[in-house]
């Protein structure tokens, strides 16, 4: 597939997802816009109900169809238009160009099926291999993933909980998709678990060339594994920059309000700074700016105004109008 | 000083069709008033069975527990609802640990009515008082847990714990199901607590950068026993037991400019069925020897900072040189 450079390899535009529960409606993201490299990772940071697990499920169009719609926007991923394919020809990109790792590998993976099968059902469907086929390169994904392709056999229960998430993520892996979308990956998992499958996504990004979003809560994740982050506050990105720019340079009171709420692991502090108040309620969001009401710095025209996303320097865009410096971090 | 908590050599084995499960195996500590005592260690490890043992939700099956000064390892059933009151428990998830039929003003009042001692009018008086402490607004009297937020039903089961004015709270990852900026919140408000009813907690969880914040002395896991026991930045600094080093080295710091040296373990935690006596960490670890294959013993290699390692405590060179991955 030829493709011109300056086109990105993922675009997602505008996107509004609207979700309607009874009488309500919830708006769960609210003008998404981003772009993402071939090979490059971003991780979407947020908190629950911000609207990241909508955000991707939205790309694979895997959102319920009785309660959630696709208000407006578009994903142009590798030149195609998402929203504009058949269902059918979207079944071709799910599992083969784009696949996702869900949070749960304890219900990502089907009980009555060995684990073997589940990893080559998804490569004779999209690779056409024969059953033969579709075995040898099950057992060479289960061993890229550390697991002994002895265990092919096996059942998901007879797996901890860290060799079930590898399971997922080989086959997620397995038909070598260019876009992999990634949810809370390793968050049911122990910490040196978790240290030993980062360690292996990474390792599989860098001989595969995946392109990668990762969705996460935990800024030390972000530390580990992206290259640009993406901070979403109700259903927005309220801060958007490459790793530096968040880590050195943030300037959402939002994202600010995050790093002081995680307790560090070298400092004296004997008091930590939470964000003050509660996320709103998607269904009910403030006027203005949606971070106001819990914003230490916020005046009257951030109720009343909405904030456009500005550009600070290039590649960092901030949704606040606030200049840093004045006030103290 | 005496403490306000010493346990013994405490035991917890559960019979299953494998074998016997050696869930907590012989843990012993003292904890004194006022202090909190972090416990950690990756799933399995047993640290929710040793806080529940303490508490009496399970029988223990050998060791003893002393609460100021009293042995209290065996106790009748009055004697048990006496503790109750000075010993109590804030649970992981306040989602399932509340009684959705029960409204919060319902739950809080729960444990004073068990306690039979207290007139309506006190009732209603302390329950407006602990609503107060724990900062749950007024109009939230008659909610029932599903209308709340997470932050907000930890609230509620911290008020629960408080009613009776305990001594001695189990805190079972009572902010891990919360986001981190709600996290803070309940965090600080543990330490405003500690500070104004000199409670004293033993605060069980698997987030390192958590127990470091609000622990003074540290104890870590792995697979029933203790391997490691600390005063809080000292564990930090200088972790010395191998398993301690990899789990502070597994954590991910949001800071990208750390320099950090990461040590993988090899495969992972199993379950104490039928162990050997030998070292439980050994088939993991990179320094094992034949010398793990027998019992350890736990050696104070500076004050309050216990080890249990053989390799590490008589090798006679200093830890750091055997062990050269370290944590800056």
């Amino acid at each position: 597939m030829e493709k011109k450079k300056t086109e990105p390899f993922l675009q997602v535009e505008d996107l509004v997802v609207r979700y309607t529960a009874g009488d309500e409606v919830i708006e769960a993201v609210n003008g998404v816009s981003f772009t993402l490299d071939r090979g490059e990772t971003i991780g979407l940071v947020g908190e629950t109900g911000a609207g990241k697990t909508t955000i991707v499920k939205s790309i694979l169009r895997i959102l319920p169809d009785v309660s959630a719609r696709v208000e407006s926007g578009r994903v142009v991923f590798d030149g195609q238009e998402l929203f504009g394919l058949s269902e059918k020809q979207m079944r071709k990109i799910r599992g083969k160009q784009i696949a996702m790792i869900f949070q749960d590998p304890m219900t990502a993976l089907n009980p009555v099926f060995t684990v073997g099968d589940q990893i080559s059902e998804a490569l004779r469907l999209h690779q056409k291999m024969s059953k033969k086929e579709a075995f040898t390169r099950a057992c060479e994904m289960l061993e890229m993933v550390g697991i002994p392709p002895e265990r092919y056999s096996e059942y998901p229960h007879q797996f901890s909980g860290g060799m079930k998430q590898r399971v997922v993520i080989a086959m997620a892996l397995s038909c070598n998709p260019s876009l992999l979308l990634a949810d809370e990956p390793t968050t049911a998992l122990d910490v040196t678990i978790q240290a030993q499958v980062l360690e292996m996504m990474n390792r599989l990004k860098r001989e595969l060339g995946t392109s990668l979003i990762m969705i996460t809560h935990d800024l030390g994740i972000v530390a580990e594994v992206c290259d640009r982050v993406a901070v979403v506050y109700a259903g927005e990105i309220v801060e958007m920059g490459t790793r530096e720019h968040i880590f050195d340079n943030g300037m959402h009171p939002y994202t600010e309000g995050v790093f002081d709420s995680i307790p560090s692991l070298t400092g004296d502090e004997t008091r930590l700074k939470p964000i003050r108040g509660l996320p709103p309620n998607p269904a009910d969001l403030p006027k203005g700016c949606k971070f106001a009401p819990r914003c230490p710095y916020a005046t009257e025209a951030c109720h009343a105004n909405r904030q456009e996303l500005r550009e600070v320097e290039e590649g960092h865009w901030v949704r606040c109008h606030r200049e840093r410096g004045g006030a103290g971090a | 000083m005496t403490p306000i908590l010493e346990v013994q050599d405490l035991k917890k084995y559960f019979d299953t069709p494998r074998g016997m499960l050696h869930a907590v195996d012989g843990i012993s500590f003292q904890l004194e008033e006022g202090k909190t005592l972090g416990v950690v260690g990756e799933s399995g490890c047993g640290k929710s069975t040793l806080g529940r043992t303490i508490l009496h939700l399970i029988d223990s099956t050998d060791g003893k527990i002393f609460f100021q000064g009293k042995d209290v390892t065996h106790v009748n059933a009055a004697e048990l609802r006496k503790l109750r009151e000075d010993m109590q428990i804030i649970f992981q998830d306040p989602f399932s640990s509340l009684n959705p039929r029960m409204t919060v003003q319902e739950t809080i009042q729960d444990p004073l009515k068990v306690a039979k001692r207290f007139s309506k009018k006190e009732i209603e008086e302390r329950t407006d008082a602990m609503m107060e402490t724990v900062g749950l607004a007024e109009r939230l009297r008659h909610s029932y847990p599903h209308e709340l937020d997470g932050g907000r039903r930890q609230r509620v089961g911290i008020a629960r714990a408080l009613a009776l004015e305990p001594k001695f709270i189990v805190c079972d990852e009572p902010v891990s199901a919360l986001d981190v900026s709600i996290q803070a919140q309940i965090l600080n408000l543990l330490q405003d607590l500690q500070e104004s009813k000199h409670l004293t907690y033993m605060f069980i969880t698997h987030d390192l950068s958590v127990v470091r914040y609000i622990s003074d002395q540290i104890c870590v896991m792995y697979m029933g026993q203790m391997v490691e026991m600390s005063p809080s930045k000292e564990l930090f600094q200088n972790p010395v037991h191998p398993y301690t080093k990899a789990l502070l080295s597994a954590i991910l710091v949001p800071d990208i400019h750390a320099k950090r040296e990461r040590i993988i373990l090899k495969g992972e935690v199993s379950s104490p069925v039928e162990p050997k006596p030998g070292c439980r960490f050994a088939a993991r670890c990179a320094y094992a020897c034949e010398g793990c294959r027998k019992a350890q013993k736990p050696v104070e290699i500076s004050p309050g900072h216990w080890v249990v390692c053989d390799v590490v405590t008589q090798s006679g060179t200093k830890p750091d040189d055997r062990l050269d991955h370290t944590i800056s």
